[in-house]
């Protein structure tokens, strides 16, 4: 499961964030490995997702947001002015906590970024279609109803559909914010074997509020309170000797 | 509860009912007159033919079909325009700066301008300085092609004053698109003019119709801005190029009640252009209604 050799792919720096006067992020340093899948946990509010949106830039959208430290990917500080947040955001796809398919048919849904990247050739755009919605176990479900609306489906295929739109442009990285905490328990375990393939690929960095759900699919678990980084460690480790007090008693449900 | 103050309660239930029907009551005598006056004029001949003998008799088809042209001019114009510029106050602009806040005051001034301030300004800057220069520009001889009313003038004058509800109607649209769709499309590397292109405006397209509609409906019942800049008394013919002049129905109803030689003949074609008019106004009020109702429909789904 873990590999030793494996390189970084996410590094934070004494990241701290602001929203106008309130910290809600405090000097926050940790690695991500890349093939591997990094499990953010902890109570609401406790800033994990916002420091997630931190990698592909997301918070840009946010007014009175202030940041200091550095979030470096690929050997690149994503914050510094040269870089394009375009070419950011292809190499790290997002999947969102409530899935969010465009009100167009599954298929324009997963050639949406192919088509931004100026795609036309309708050949090309088949073939990604068909091979993202078969690497996001879709394409049995909805190779009939490929012109359907997307809207359609149920909330399970959706974010599966989303996922199968995000694999689409490419990425190295996935950031995926509760990814499964609006579905059924059914739906749950597809996206998290969905997980569990693309981590050969992708290098994957989920928020979860479900501690059972960070055990299965993750390979390291980074556990946040208060806008701090408290425990950081292998998952295993994590879930089966904790070192902090802190720690073991948000995991087992003491507090949380 | 003493008896006075019963009575009291019951006077204002009186007062405020007898107003708030009166609403209804003025409504109603409107429409009764009109359609009472009017409705034996009204006829198939009435609705494709010109007018006839001194406009004493024969149809409104010019006036019908110069209504027609300057709205679709009007709308061609204002709606990009306006449209534009909703999508500038709606996601360019930080919404407290003063950019925004002096656009927002200009639109409600724009809105609160009265309607002859707009025609007279139409004459003075669409055809006695644009048109005017654009004809020393392109005749030398001094011919007088674009310095003289005519629908193109006419039609921007109307499209100046229509532009507050374009506006204000596609921003409500855009600012309705779902956030959740915006950072579907920005988290997959879309530019943020990919994004409006591609997200925000086929999503807020039953918006932009509806201002569309909004204003063709304000248009069309609105006299005073053409009065100087493209309306006629009597053509004979129907425009065939943007310099010529236009018959209009509001036009027409106002010429017809004041300024014809027999004004006791002609009331019935009056009634019946009012008529017209008022059906043509509903009409596409009510289609702008049941576009937002559909819109909300399919938003919820």
């Amino acid at each position: 499961m873990e590999n030793e050799t494996s390189r970084v792919v996410i590094r934070a720096d004494k990241v701290s964030l602001w929203y106008g006067a309130k910290r809600a992020l405090c000097d926050i340093s940790m690695d991500m490995q890349e093939k591997c899948v990094t499990a953010f946990i902890g109570p609401s509010g406790c800033g994990k997702s916002t420091f997630l949106r931190l990698f592909n830039r997301m918070n840009d959208l946010i007014d009175n947001v202030r940041i200091s430290g550095n979030i470096v990917i690929d050997g690149v500080d994503v914050y510094q002015t040269s870089i394009d947040v375009v070419d950011l955001r292809r190499k790290v796809g997002m999947i969102f906590q409530k899935s969010n398919p465009f009100p167009k048919s599954v298929f324009e849904n997963v050639a949406y970024g192919p088509r931004i990247q100026g795609i036309r050739n309708r050949g090309d755009l088949d073939a990604i279609v068909e091979q993202c919605l078969r690497q996001s176990a879709l394409w049995d479900e909805v190779k009939d109803g490929l012109h359907g609306s997307a809207l359609g489906l149920s909330g399970g295929q959706q974010q599966r559909l989303c996922i199968a739109r995000a694999l689409a442009v490419k990425p190295e990285i996935l950031l995926m914010d509760e990814p499964a905490s609006a579905l059924d328990p059914l739906s749950t375990a597809k996206i998290e074997e969905l997980i569990y393939t693309l981590k050969n690929d992708y290098t994957i960095v989920i928020v979860t509020h479900n501690m059972q759900q960070a055990s299965r699919v993750s390979d390291y678990t980074a556990f946040f309170y208060m806008g701090e980084l408290i425990e950081y460690d292998k998952t295993p480790m994590m879930f089966t000797s904790p070192k902090l007090k802190r720690t073991e008693d948000y995991i087992t449900g003491r507090f949380g | 509860m003493t008896l006075g103050k019963k009575a009291f309660g019951v006077g204002i239930v009186a007062l405020t009912g007898l107003c708030a029907f009166g609403v209804i009551g003025v409504v109603v005598y409107v429409m009764t007159t009109i359609i009472i006056g009017g409705h034996h004029m009204m006829s198939w001949t009435f609705l494709t033919a010109a007018p006839a003998e001194g406009m004493t008799a024969g149809g409104i088809f010019p006036a019908i079909a110069g209504t027609f042209f300057l709205v679709v001019i009007m709308s061609a114009v204002g709606v990009p325009v306006g449209t534009i510029t909703a999508i500038y106050l709606a996601e360019y602009v930080r919404q407290d700066s003063w950019i925004a806040k002096s656009i927002r005051f200009a639109v409600n001034t724009l809105a609160g301008i009265p309607s002859i301030v707009f025609g007279l300004f139409g004459l003075g800057f669409f055809i006695q300085f644009v048109g005017r220069n654009m004809d020393k520009l392109m005749t030398p001889q001094g011919e007088l092609v674009w310095g003289q009313p005519c629908i193109l003038w006419a039609s921007l004058t109307m499209a100046l004053l229509t532009l507050p509800v374009v506006i204000v109607s596609v921003e409500e649209a855009v600012k309705a698109v779902p956030r959740d769709l915006r950072e579907a499309s920005l988290a997959l590397g879309a530019t943020k003019w990919q994004t409006i292109l591609r997200i925000v405006l086929p999503n807020s397209i039953t918006g932009i119709l509806t201002g569309g509609i909004l204003a063709v409906s304000r248009g069309a019942g609105e006299v005073a801005p053409i009065l100087f800049t493209g309306a006629a008394y009597f053509l004979p013919h129907l425009p065939t190029k943007l310099s010529d002049q236009f018959m209009e129905l509001g036009y027409h109803v106002y010429i017809m009640s004041t300024q014809s030689t027999n004004v006791e003949q002609t009331a019935g074609i009056q009634y019946a252009t009012t008529l017209v008019l008022l059906l043509l106004t509903f009409l596409l009020n009510f289609t702008a209604i049941y576009l937002r109702f559909w819109m909300r429909k399919r938003s919820l789904q």
